[in-house]
């Protein structure tokens, strides 16, 4: 019959189509699970050094978003994160600036050290989020910004000739102000959060904290983590990303009693007990920022900085990142074509 | 360096120091391979030397001599140390430099290393991929042995390792060192390292620019290539066991600087430069075997009016021509099958043709002899006929007969009277 010549025929005509993949070699994938005893030391652990080294060398990118309406002490906040100026505070605004009449993203870049780490920080503002009267869509240009970050990295590595280091500009956490009202959390809050947590790590933080008693406090995280979980909203550190037993039950902890975190923040430091503290003065009293009864500041640096800063930027290229590359090459074509934005958007600060 | 970025001083302690650390503990928990292709002669002590590098034994089987071709035979193990784990895979060449005729020795080297390249470079393009959890095969260090002739290197040598030291890092050692003196050792390595000069043989350099290292790796590099000493052996000197290798004439032993340099060959592979050569093969062999790869398939950065192509373009044209050679494809492939339906009908046709007229002529003759035969039997039933007549006819003669017979007897007695 006929059907015999014509189907091989196809395959011929499909393999000058696609190049023809080498041929795989004999390497079992999986190991051979040969635990093999070790009758001395060798000294595979040293790889552990020799890793650090090499990143202590070439440093980090750390690229921090902060959304929130004005006033809710965004950029306070940041300074106070990063002990340092990194954000130009309102205050120091000319006071005629008027609130932008669009959602605006602003990128300073610092290098900053310690310890012999090198660090280059990114703190990415977003005046006039929230601040109209029509705030519709005004998440846009943020959700825009951040896959344009992710098309200029994948354009970069995709080139036949590669950088040695792809700079990385793409957001890794982005801190979410919510007003401490006292009732629940703003339609636009849930719009936001809805729309960016798909494609960004979501920190939402509980602004101004020291407007609110312990109680009021403890009910408004409560009913602000109900809502978000009524909603879909899957926050960072997102539930499905656990790598481990140890993972879920240290992030189950973080996600089900701290988070969001209630903050102040504040870089005057202020004499208490004989020592020198960052606080905000009341005529009630000192409010400390890194005193865990007072505020819950620490936990926040330390959850972002001190244990999670890896793991933010990981789940940033490992899963955000990927899952964009994945959509931009499927339909290549079904998202509007990007005009990359250049280096004019990064303000180095003069 | 910084990019027009401006330094700021800290006012106290952030605490992003760890980061170095968050990053090694995620490692830990991931793993980590090494994957080491040992190219040498049967019998140059590859099995040897690696049992002895992990102090382990890994059970390989011996070879023979009679192997029609070169192949590479792999296998990974899992150490673990402290909390490091290592995923380790050997590859071994079986039958290297047995056959009469080697001039296909190194093509299935450079195949395999290849093919590891591949495998990543596949992972890499594919839309929904998971590099992040992908068991890397990729050859960060090829041991090549050299056998200690004393006198220079092999042809064979030469022509593998100029093969792949664009390929893959090469780090060659003299093997079965105990059997050259420290003499003839010493000029046996110069002659080496001036000969890969000479023929442009790019062989692993280990790391200088990081302070820390650098001057315990410039003295490293002096001592190229190591010549080393396995065993699988243990032998009690003074209180401890080492190993060793026992000759009538005194022991040598592996581990001791002044016999061989097996120390600073291990010192070297693991214990100071295992992340520099899997960072080597990642950037450098890698993504030269990428760009020549994706070259070869047609891709490019800068368009044909030299402006730089953006991936959307690229992608759209190539998805463009690939769709049009598609579609011309289909369209020949369509015309073909065309083409056999009517062959094929033609066919079927004429024997159909052929079949009628056959019939037809077949009816014909029946016909004919349907008709000859009637002809014939009305011919006999005429007969038939006649004969009926001729026999009636017979009949009434002979009734008429028998009534004048009287009369004709009677009328001859008349006579007779």
């Amino acid at each position: 019959p006929h059907a015999g010549p014509v189907e091989s025929k196809n395959e011929a005509a499909m393999s000058e189509l696609v190049p023809e993949p080498r041929q795989k070699p004999v390497v079992p994938m999986k190991p051979v699970g040969i635990n093999a005893n070790l009758l001395g030391y060798i000294g595979i652990d040293t790889i552990i050094e020799q890793m650090r080294k090499k990143t202590m060398k070439t440093g980090f990118d750390f690229n921090i978003m902060v959304v929130g309406q004005s006033g809710l002490g965004k950029s306070t906040l940041v300074n106070t994160l990063f002990k340092s100026q990194v954000s130009r505070k309102s205050s120091g605004w000319n006071r005629e600036e008027k609130i932008p009449k669009t959602v605006e993203i602003k990128a300073i870049g610092h290098v900053i050290e310690e310890g012999g780490v090198k660090m280059k920080l990114t703190v990415i503002d977003t005046p006039g989020f929230g601040d109209q009267i029509n705030n519709e869509n005004c998440w846009e240009p943020i959700e825009k910004y951040i896959n344009e970050q992710y098309e200029k990295f994948l354009k970069e590595e995709v080139n036949i000739a590669r950088k040695k280091r792809i700079p990385d500009t793409r957001v890794h956490c982005c801190l979410y102000f919510i007003s401490p009202t006292g009732h629940s959390l703003r339609p636009l809050d849930l719009e936001f959060m809805k729309h960016l947590s798909k494609v960004v790590n979501i920190i939402p933080v509980i602004a101004k904290a020291d407007t609110m008693t312990l109680e009021e406090k403890i009910e408004f995280k409560q009913r602000v983590r109900k809502e978000l979980e009524v909603n879909g909203i899957e926050f960072y550190p997102q539930k499905e990303f656990d790598e481990d037993l140890e993972d879920k039950t240290e992030n189950d902890k973080i996600r089900q009693e701290s988070m969001p975190f209630a903050v102040v923040g504040s870089d005057k430091e202020y004499q208490v007990n004989g020592k020198r503290v960052l606080g905000r003065k009341t005529p009630w009293g000192i409010i400390e920022v890194e005193n865990l009864t007072h505020c819950e500041f620490a936990l926040l640096r330390d959850f972002v900085i001190r244990t999670h800063l890896q793991d933010l930027k990981e789940v940033t290229h490992n899963i955000h990142y990927e899952t964009y590359r994945a959509k931009r090459l499927n339909d290549n074509g079904g998202l509007p074509p990007m005009t990359v934005e250049t280096e004019e958007n990064h303000e180095s600060n003069l | 360096q910084n990019d027009g970025y401006r330094t700021l001083s800290l006012s106290g302690h952030v605490g992003f120091s760890s980061l170095p650390d968050q990053l090694v503990k995620k490692s830990i928990k991931q793993g980590f391979s090494f994957n080491i292709l040992c190219i040498g002669e049967t019998g140059s002590g590859k099995s040897t030397l690696i049992n002895s590098l992990f102090n382990t034994n890994f059970d390989d089987p011996v070879s023979t001599h009679f192997l029609p071709s070169v192949q590479l035979r792999a296998q990974t193990y899992e150490l673990q140390e402290s909390n490091v784990l290592l995923k380790l895979t050997v590859v071994n060449t079986v039958g290297f430099g047995d056959q009469i005729n080697k001039e296909d020795s190194c093509q299935p080297v450079v195949d395999y290393i290849d093919a590891q390249f591949e495998a990543y470079l596949q992972e890499e393009l594919k839309i929904k991929r998971s590099l992040f959890s992908y068991h890397d095969t990729r050859i960060h260090a090829c041991l090549y042995f050299i056998l200690p002739t004393g006198h220079s290197l092999k042809s064979l040598d030469l022509l593998t390792m100029k093969s792949l030291d664009s390929k893959v890092n090469i780090i060659p050692i003299i093997s079965k060192a105990d059997s050259i003196s420290k003499t003839e050792l010493q000029k046996f390595k110069n002659k080496i390292m001036s000969e890969f000069d000479s023929n442009g043989i790019q062989i692993y350099q280990f790391p200088t620019d990081d302070e820390s290292v650098s001057g315990i790796n410039v003295l490293m590099n002096e001592h190229l290539p190591f010549a080393v000493v396995g065993s699988t052996e243990d032998v009690k000197i003074g209180n401890t066991m080492v190993r060793a290798r026992r000759y009538p004439w005194g022991t040598v032993q592996v581990e001791n600087e002044n016999h061989c340099d097996f120390v600073k060959l291990r010192e070297m592979l693991i214990r100071t430069n295992m992340e520099d050569l899997r960072e080597q093969t990642h950037a450098r062999h890698y993504e030269l075997y990428r760009r020549c790869r994706l070259e070869e398939m047609g891709f490019r950065d800068i368009g044909p009016e030299n402006k730089p192509v953006s991936l959307q373009e690229a992608y759209e044209a190539k998805r463009q021509e690939f769709y049009l050679e598609m579609q011309r494809k289909e369209e020949e492939m369509r015309q073909q099958f065309m083409q056999r339906v009517k062959e094929k009908e033609a066919i079927l046709k004429e024997a159909e043709q052929q079949v009628q007229t056959k019939f037809d002529r077949r009816m014909l003759m029946h016909q004919e002899v349907k008709l000859k035969l009637e002809r014939e039997k009305k011919v006999l039933e005429d007969e038939i006929a006649m004969f009926m007549q001729k026999k009636a006819n017979a009949d009434l003669l002979q009734s008429q007969a028998s009534v004048s017979t009287p009369l004709v007897s009677l009328k001859r007695d008349k006579d007779r009277k």
